[in-house]
């Protein structure tokens, strides 16, 4: 199946996502990488408030090249998802509803996103150019020491993803190489 | 006795910096085209012909292929009737800095492993300098991404291991990476040495065209037969399931001691970035 979703979006609109179906995502997305994870979550030990409000939101996990003038982003592809994996149980039970990234998770996360009836969409990695090329606006929200690291609050259209983890726990991790396999088989 | 200037380097290694970046080499477009041709399943097949299509977006738009721009691995061969004018290792540096920099790349380096402070300007770089016969100068950058630079691994194997331990490392290494390392991968593979020299041997590898075998018939069909045995694996482009796991496997080798069997795999991306010049 393919779904045109705007984000944020609702819960509801979230649970009809099926591991393997594709996304075509437009509206707001939040970059945050390894070091912005980390900060976030210091602040919610501390009890502190956030910088954004992750509730209901979406988290890319990219760092972009800086654009040149003129343009609005660089290369913007997904980065490798299992190093947040430390971080995004908390996230989520925070409300944080989407994460988008490449590569699979631990077992860990994919229980948090069935308790909070999240989801995981991948993003193509490598494919920087491209990705790229579904930001229609870019602005920095917070951590600018962080260089390539920040949280940039990124403006999207027509961005293509591909649902990882649903929120029944379906995984294209898993299912995906199983069903190529057993096609050689039949 | 010939004089190249450091001024020189240092611009030449601006310009491969962005060049590689930019524009992958024709081997890995090749072969990424032949593998969208010859897919068998359908999700695999869609999505290289979108990685394929990333390729001629960055080439169009002016962006990188992909936004780990790397960090800057430079290879030098110098020859030894080269004399170098100038800092040597400042000028490569100076290079990288500027071609990060006016290139628009992303500077991932941080300056200390633990305490985390980004460079800036994505320097150092990582410099491997081999003394040559001649009066020739040449220099690869070869700027590596992290995803699937994290996913590479070493073993120091028994002899009695052997060829089927080396091919087993070599297999479960690419099983274990999974999704993360962005497959269709390339490994370098290094085999024998030292504990340090079999990695060095394992990047080295990475520096030859996929579509070169090794020069050894014993290894190049040890390349065939892991290319299959991976494409066997049934990960696919993306992780997503499919036959097209890795693109290529290059073996090096090198005489190692009597007790040991030392094996590193460097896994790469299906963005393997490399270019290079002679002075």
């Amino acid at each position: 199946m393919e779904y045109r979703i705007s984000f944020p979006a609702s819960r509801e609109e979230l649970s009809v996502l099926r591991a393997g179906d594709r996304v075509i995502a437009s509206g707001l997305i939040y970059t945050a990488r390894d070091a912005a994870h980390k900060r976030l979550t210091e602040l919610i030990h501390a009890g502190k408030e956030l910088p954004v409000d992750i509730c209901g939101a979406a988290i890319y996990y990219a760092g972009p090249t800086p654009e040149k003038p003129g343009q609005i982003i660089g290369s913007c592809g997904p980065t490798t998802s299992g190093r947040m994996d430390a971080y995004a149980p908390e996230l989520l039970d925070h409300g944080l509803a989407v994460m988008i990234g490449k590569g699979d998770r631990s077992a860990a996360v994919i229980d948090a996103v069935v308790r909070n009836g999240a989801v995981y969409l991948a993003a193509m990695g490598g494919a920087g150019a491209l990705m790229g090329s579904c930001v229609t606006g870019a602005e920095l929200v917070c951590y600018e020491d962080l260089g390539c690291e920040a949280i940039r609050a990124l403006k999207v259209k027509d961005m293509p993803l591909t649902v990882a983890i649903d929120s029944l726990g379906g995984d294209i991790y898993k299912n995906g190489p199983e069903a190529y396999l057993k096609s050689l088989e039949d | 006795m010939r004089e190249i200037s450091a001024g020189l380097i240092s611009r030449e290694i601006t310009r491969l910096c962005i060049e590689a970046n930019m524009r992958l080499p024709e081997d890995v477009r090749k072969a990424m085209e032949a593998a969208h041709l010859s897919e068998p399943w359908p999700v695999a097949r869609d999505t290289l012909g979108v990685l394929c299509s990333n390729m001629c977006a960055a080439e169009s738009r002016g962006l990188p292929v992909c936004q780990d721009t790397g960090m800057a691995c430079v290879f030098m061969e110098i020859g030894q009737d080269v004399h170098i004018s100038g800092d040597l290792y400042a000028a490569v540096n100076e290079g990288v800095a500027r071609g990060y920099t006016g290139g628009f790349l992303r500077k991932s380096v941080v300056a200390d492993p633990l305490r985390r402070l980004n460079t800036g300007d994505n320097t150092p770089a990582l410099i491997t300098v081999d003394i040559v016969p001649g009066d020739r100068l040449r220099l690869t950058v070869a700027p590596k991404g992290f995803g699937s630079e994290n996913m590479s691994r070493l073993a120091m194997l028994k002899p009695a291991d052997g060829a089927e331990g080396v091919k087993n490392f070599v297999v479960e290494t690419v099983k274990l990476a999974g999704a993360n390392p962005c497959p269709p991968v390339i490994l370098g593979v290094g085999i024998g040495g030292s504990f340090d020299k079999v990695a060095q041997l394992a990047k080295h590898a990475l520096l030859r065209p996929v579509d070169r075998p090794n020069g050894d018939e014993y290894y190049a069909a040890m390349e065939r037969e892991l290319l299959e045995r991976i494409n066997s694996l049934g990960i696919g482009p993306q992780g997503f399931g499919g036959r097209t796991t890795a693109l290529g496997v290059n073996i090096e080798v090198m005489p190692t001691h009597v007790a040991g069997l030392p094996v590193a795999v460097n896994v790469s991306c299906h963005v393997t970035r490399r270019a290079g010049c002679v002075l």
